[in-house]
């Protein structure tokens, strides 16, 4: 059913759907919403699960690893700072193989304090070992939970995912979105049945001292998991198309690539920018929106990108001290000898990516090709000459 | 043959078995069988990084025969929470929820998740084995470690010497919560301290549980004398062993022979220091005396 509604709660929607048994949540600008919108489910009784309101994101991610190790579907969600005081019980559930859902609301890192959106937060989890999924819009964000839990729960996978959808502009943007059903989704999602678990009537032990003599190789299985899920993911995302009538979660979504010589790479909402921009643009200029940042879909990146000449990354992150971190990546994957790549960093902070901003961005990639990290929309009366060139 | 039968029956009777890799006289293994053998099977444990975690679960060994989950050092209270809210949300309220900790992972950096344990009243008993400091990492100073205490981070210099910080109140801390059951104990009475189990585990809500554990290897005594130094801290009110119910102290364990602390600090490493030092040890004696009287415990 069609519905005018805010990003958090088509999100909150979703999970209430997906009856999670347990959930928890520590408040932070721009999530709030989302766990607001559950505990009101909680307290009318629309969904029955126990909502612990815990005194941090470290204890909300710790408390949904203990009911998951319980074998309880959960949720958590956060944002930014929530993210990285939870990272060390991230990397902790990854190791313990639960397939935990959370959703990030996507927000810059302090200094300086900002409430809003980059996705510095979800980058900086990278190497933890959750998958994670870029959502473009709140359809997106509302269709990515259930099929997180479908990707999470395979027991040939058993991994976390992170459904990162940007904050404010998604968060508190209000859409049109198609709310599934419920009784569509009971089908697409059967109840979690966890493959081990902390069961009295067969005790065993959970994350045990895993000393050289096994750790190498617990992270070579995390590992291969990880690129096996390249498969699962577009599989979840075929099913759920033929179930609910729209397209499914992929790893990338190409977009006016064909013929193409100039294809941009992006994630999350700025995406719907860039298209907005190609439809008026009276140059031969495509999409390459990365939908799973991790797994990393390097074959279907380097497959779509093969008839492009100039190679354009547009980030919301920046590796300090280096370049953006996907554009690292994406250059990992060309002949550079053959491909022109440049790499931009833009909308750090909640700065506004618009079509002026395109427009620098493609002025300069024609002017300067091969700029390896160059900051968009920059102001430069706020930085000293001797620090901007 | 014989013996065959009796490792059968260890494992048939206990629910933390031997073949764990403690040093002996170590008092937090000793302390960990009696809470388990009290809790018995219907029971999950939380267990937070620290020694006891090292020494009873190396992979792909356990000594644990209840379910029993490591996640990481300061988070064991959130991660019973969540094990407590599932087994809420599968309607299942007979089994026990156990987290446990030294004295680090309770009173320093996992004083935090536990007080938000206490304060959403979990129906979790959270147990302390307290070795008085990080004993793990190789004998640091904790929170919990006694006042002068020589560890590898509160060391003896030419200008100070020992902890110069007071023991952390965290009993009393978690007390004041109003919690319906915080009590401390020591491995040195195990009929106290298997008491104090069963009544934590038959009250419903948050319990906290605090067990003075001796370790030979961090305190510098034999493994030998481990029960004595124990009972020793006990009889010289440096260890009050106390009861409290929602707040209000219930019942103390009055001392009959009330020792000295210069008794009770000799056989230790860690107070060598104070032998020589007539100040320092009266420092100490002080302490003792402030708990016997705020306790009354004589």
């Amino acid at each position: 059913m069609k519905k005018f509604i805010e990003g958090s709660h088509a999100v909150a929607e979703a999970v209430r759907m997906c009856k999670p048994g347990v959930v928890s949540a520590y408040p932070i600008t721009p999530q709030t919403h989302i766990v607001e919108r559950i505990a009101k489910f909680v307290a009318d009784g629309e969904l029955n699960a126990q909502c612990v309101n815990v005194e941090s994101e470290h204890s909300a991610a710790s408390l949904v690893l203990g009911a998951s190790m319980m074998g309880e579907r959960v949720f958590t969600a956060t944002s930014s700072q929530g993210l990285i005081l939870m990272s060390e019980v991230l990397f902790n559930i990854a190791g313990m193989r639960l397939p935990i859902v959370m959703v990030c609301a996507n927000r810059a890192l302090s200094a300086p304090i900002n409430i809003w959106n980059d996705h510095q937060d979800a980058i900086s989890l990278r190497d933890s070992g959750w998958l994670q999924l870029f959502a473009e819009d709140n359809q997106e964000a509302h269709d990515f939970i259930c099929q997180a839990y479908k990707i999470a729960e395979d027991h040939k996978v058993m991994l976390p995912v992170m459904v990162n959808m940007d904050g404010f502009i998604l968060t508190h943007g209000m859409e049109v979105v198609d709310v599934a059903e419920e009784k569509t989704i009971d089908k697409f999602l059967p109840s979690y049945n966890a493959p081990y678990k902390l069961d009295i009537e067969n005790p065993m032990s959970f994350g045990l001292l895993g000393d050289p003599s096994v750790y190498l190789e617990t992270r070579l299985a995390l590992h291969k998991t990880m690129e096996e899920t390249l498969e699962t993911i577009p599989k979840v995302g075929e099913e759920f198309a033929s179930l609910f009538g729209r397209k499914g979660v992929d790893l990338i979504e190409e977009y006016n690539i064909e013929g193409s010589g100039t294809v941009v790479i992006a994630m999350g909402s700025v995406c719907g920018t860039i298209k907005d921009y190609i439809d008026g643009s009276d140059e031969d200029i495509g999409l390459l929106r990365v939908i799973s940042y991790r797994p990393f879909p390097k074959e279907r990146i380097r497959k779509a990108l093969k008839g492009a000449k100039r190679v354009v990354v547009l980030e919301k992150a920046i590796s300090l001290g280096s370049e953006g971190p996907l554009y690292t990546e994406v250059r990992s994957l060309l002949d550079t000898d053959t491909t022109a790549i440049s790499g931009f960093i833009a909308g750090l902070g909640g700065r506004d990516i618009t079509f002026e901003t395109l427009d620098e961005m493609m002025n300069v990639v024609k002017e300067s090709p091969g700029e390896r990290c160059r900051f968009l929309g920059v102001d430069s009366s706020l930085l000293k000459e001797e620090f901007y060139v | 043959m014989a013996q065959g039968k009796n490792i059968e029956r260890h494992f048939d009777e206990h629910y933390f078995v031997s073949g764990h890799t403690a040093c002996s006289g170590c008092g937090q293994a000793i302390a960990a069988r009696l809470v388990a053998n009290v809790a018995g099977p219907k029971t999950i444990i939380a267990n937070s990084t620290g020694c006891l975690e090292v020494f009873s679960t190396k992979s792909p060994e356990s000594s644990w025969r209840v379910p029993w989950v490591h996640s990481l050092f300061e988070n064991s209270a959130a991660v019973a929470s969540g094990i407590e809210a599932a087994l809420k949300h599968e309607g299942k309220e007979d089994i026990n929820v156990i987290a446990q900790a030294g004295d680090g992972g309770t009173g320093d950096i996992g004083l935090q998740a536990i007080s938000g344990m206490l304060e959403r009243n979990h129906n979790i008993l959270f147990v302390c084995y307290d070795n008085e400091a990080y004993m793990n990492t190789g004998i640091q100073r904790s929170g919990l470690t006694q006042f002068e205490a020589n560890t590898t981070t509160s060391p003896i210099g030419k200008v100070t010497k020992g902890k110069l910080h007071y023991k952390k109140p965290v009993l009393e801390i978690f007390a004041a919560h109003c919690i319906p059951y915080a009590a401390s104990t020591s491995i040195a009475y195990p009929r106290d301290l298997e008491r104090k189990v069963k009544k934590a585990l038959e009250t419903k809500g948050p319990k906290y549980l605090q067990i003075h554990v001796p370790c030979p290897l961090g305190w510098g005594h034999l493994p030998s004398l481990t029960m004595e130094i124990a009972k020793n801290a006990v009889l010289s009110g440096l260890y009050p062993m106390v009861e409290y119910e929602n707040g209000e102290v219930v019942k103390v364990f009055k001392i009959s022979k009330r020792i000295s602390v210069d008794e009770y600090v000799r056989p230790q490493a860690r107070f060598k220091h104070l032998i020589k030092d007539v100040g320092a040890m009266k420092a100490l004696q002080e302490v003792a005396d402030k708990n016997i009287e705020y306790y009354k415990l004589g």
